[in-house]
């Protein structure tokens, strides 16, 4: 470990998110396998939101009470890291945006600053270079935005997905273009969001590949909504699952019968 | 001109640019085009990085002195003869202008490229005097001939396609040989310098706007690739600049750094083809020009936005980049905006211009995808600033009922995580039952703007906060 605490296990705080809290627990256990693989001690705080909705809709009065929440929840830990770009963009880019009074701005910069998103907190941080999984498919990857231009994922995971055995990953056009998502933008403007995600899609199917990976499960959603809508068969999965070795639960939007 | 925004129906004229079949083929081309070339361009600097960093500094260098760069333009500006008006409003600016026109006798005005004249509503101005007011560029003479507004800050006609444009050169231009061929776009373009060479020649008093405005030397410089603003502010007497305050450099050392970065974040070219200064009238000795030069100074609101959260914004120097790069842009065009400014610099612009009661829609219209900042020559932080209009929304209560409802139930449960696991614990139980066959809803009740158009994956059942707690039992005993 680079930063001196080799004598034990780093303890990293799993900010499941709400989505992977309420829809996917898959990506959570993923995302634990993954970092207790590469030697961390990984505890899941009680937590509900990072407090990104309420952020985004302009209510910053709610979004800095529950950023409050999640420092305090996660006071105890050496890193903080999410399966998530977005909520991890939240953290690391915004909550010391959050407040006024210096005490807290220093404490949400020293937060921000522990607080990583998965994929990129294993290569950047811990410094994995390979992961121990296997996955007989071609697959293509959807680089979703706040990971992408907020935090700089994008060679991470491919990185890592060249040493999953039996993968072969194959690029989309425009895998770097947002899918329409956008949290609550994609019901308050569901007409010009599904625009959006039917290019997306199209791309998607070009690819060839019958899977689709990415790193945030609100994206995933919504382009596994349209794909089904579409007809398509194509699979999706989040990028930790794939990692982890971890496909054994039915993909997002798929029957729960289907892969057990 | 639409000075009567359509931006609170953003949804309305979303949909009818979303079934616009021939809007969705001329879009087609924003994307691949704009963005390559630029690319490319970027490529080939190195220090384009670097260039940005100082652009961004040079222009919050400007307006943290906008007073002082002002005052020293305008004294530049008579001493090489030329009038300067300052105008509060854009009422004022119109009147300024028109009473300059009509001081000349001029019953023509020839006119380039400029947003701010658009964002005042000049040419009705001047055509409610009487006057004619032709538009110069190409693509503003195309909607200009089609009773539009520009759909696109650079590219005004970028909405249209060649079959379109042929058409109305047919309808319009109809002293012309009906059987010629129109076919190519060149063809359009040269139809449309000969209309335009008789204009040109006609016209009283020629109007421009300006890229940047040289506080150092008191000239006002255009960029263009048409050179149409050059015989526009050559050929006439009269030779008005219309500017908007911001448009101050201090030295033109100033302006040929921000035109490194504008010309490659618009259109990927290094430089634009034409590159025009002006400084004053004709002097003694010059082979031509005007021989009365004005500059009328607009400041129609920004003067408030200095030294508040949308100060940021007053760096933009107008390339285009943010809509050439943005995906509602690229699914619904400039007009569906409702207003003189489309994408995301008009999701920012918009509400401090007319005010956030009437454009509110556009900063919420964005999925923060973050591609708009990641491209912006001069940094604007333009997710953050449509995040800060949401924000004043909120503190007004002007966000939609049903919206503030719902975050503030979610805000409730999600300030009590006791509450939130067992609440969420068994909706998601009950949802996860429910859609254990499919894997997915095709419709759920409160989720309509989701599942019209797409399904809503079924979570689960069993919540990751409940299972891991479970499991970690387990691991214990």
């Amino acid at each position: 470990m680079a930063d001196g605490l080799s004598a034990r296990p780093p303890r990293v705080g799993l900010l499941a998110t709400c989505l992977v809290d309420l829809f996917r627990p898959s990506i959570g256990f993923a995302a634990a396998k993954l970092l207790e693989d590469a030697g961390c001690e990984v505890i899941v705080p009680p937590q509900t939101c990072c407090g990104q909705p309420a952020f985004n809709s302009g209510d910053r009065t709610t979004a800095r009470d529950l950023a409050l929440q999640v420092m305090d929840a996660f006071s105890g830990c050496d890193y903080i890291v999410a399966p998530s770009g977005s909520c991890g963009g939240m953290i690391a880019k915004h909550y010391p945006d959050l407040f006024d009074e210096p005490l807290l701005i220093s404490r949400a910069r020293t937060f921000a600053a522990k607080t990583h998103e998965l994929v990129s907190f294993l290569t950047d941080v811990l410094g994995v270079t390979t992961v121990d999984a296997q996955f007989d498919r071609k697959v293509t990857y959807h680089d979703a935005c706040a990971g992408l231009r907020e935090l700089g994922v994008k060679s991470q995971p491919r990185r890592l997905l060249e040493t999953v055995r039996g993968l072969e990953l194959v690029e989309m056009a425009e895998s770097d273009v947002c899918c329409g998502f956008g949290g609550t933008f994609a019901a308050k403007y569901g007409e010009i969001s599904d625009a959006i995600v039917s290019k997306k899609t199209a791309h998607i199917s070009a690819s060839g590949a019958p899977v689709l990976l990415a790193g945030d499960l609100g994206c995933l959603m919504n382009m596994a909504g349209k794909l089904s809508r579409q007809g398509s068969s194509i699979e999706v999965r989040h990028v930790a699952e794939v990692l982890a070795g971890l496909t054994d639960t039915p993909p997002i939007g798929a029957p729960r019968e289907a892969g057990r | 001109m639409s000075l009567h925004p359509t931006t609170p129906a953003f949804k309305e004229n979303a949909h009818r640019a979303l079934g616009d079949t021939e809007l969705q083929k001329a879009l087609g081309h924003v994307q691949g085009g704009f963005i390559n070339k630029r690319a490319a361009a970027v490529e080939r600097l190195p220090e384009f990085e670097t260039l940005r960093e100082s652009a961004r500094d040079l222009k919050d260098h400007v307006l943290a002195h906008l007073d002082l760069y002002l005052e020293h333009y305008e004294t530049q500006v008579r001493a090489a003869g030329g009038q300067v008006h300052f105008a509060r409003t854009g009422e004022e600016a119109c009147k300024t202008i028109v009473d300059i026109c009509k001081a000349h006798g001029a019953k023509s005005v020839t006119k380039g490229k400029s947003m701010v004249s658009e964002e005042i509503g000049l040419n009705d101005a001047i055509e409610a005097a009487g006057m004619a007011a032709v538009e110069t560029d190409l693509g503003e003479y195309i909607i200009q001939l089609r009773h539009e507004t520009p759909s696109h800050i650079i590219a005004p006609a970028v909405h249209l396609t060649k079959e379109q444009v042929e058409a109305d050169f047919r309808r319009v231009h109809s002293h012309l040989d009906a059987a010629r061929d129109l076919s190519e776009p060149v063809q359009l373009l040269t139809e449309a310098r000969g209309v335009l060479r008789e204009k040109f020649l006609a016209a009283d008093v020629g109007i421009t706007g300006a890229n940047f405005l040289v506080a150092e030397t008191g000239s006002s410089i255009i960029v263009t690739n048409e050179g149409n603003g050059d015989l526009t502010q050559t050929l006439p007497k009269v030779h008005i600049v219309i500017a908007s305050i911001e448009k101050i450099v201090p030295t033109l050392e100033d302006a040929s750094l921000l035109m490194r970065v504008l010309a490659r974040s618009a259109t990927g070219q290094d430089m634009s083809v034409y590159t025009t200064l002006s400084t004053g009238p004709r002097r003694a000795g010059d082979p031509d020009g005007p021989e009365h030069y004005h500059i009328v100074l607009v400041d129609n609101g920004r003067s408030s936005m200095l030294g508040g959260e949308f100060e940021d914004m007053l760096r933009c120097i107008r390339c285009g980049a943010c809509m050439n790069h943005c995906p509602i842009y690229h699914a619904i065009g400039g007009h569906a905006y409702g207003w003189v400014y489309p994408g995301p610099m008009g999701a920012v612009l918009t509400p401090a211009l007319i005010g956030v009661e009437k454009g509110g829609n556009l900063p919420n219209a964005s999925t923060f995808c973050g591609r708009c900042e990641a491209v912006c020559p001069v940094k604007i932080p333009l997710p953050n600033l449509m995040r800060h209009w949401r924000e004043r929304e909120f503190e007004r209560h002007l966000t939609p009922a049903v919206q503030r409802f719902g975050l503030g139930i979610w805000g409730f449960f999600a300030r009590r995580p006791s509450l939130y696991r067992l609440a969420t614990s068994l909706a998601m139980r009950v949802l996860g039952f429910v859609g254990r066959d499919k894997g997915r809803f095709a419709k759920l009740p409160l989720a309509s703007g989701w599942t019209q158009f797409r399904d809503m994956p079924a979570p689960s059942g069993e919540t990751f906060q409940s299972e891991w707690r479970a499991r970690q039992k387990e691991r214990r005993s």
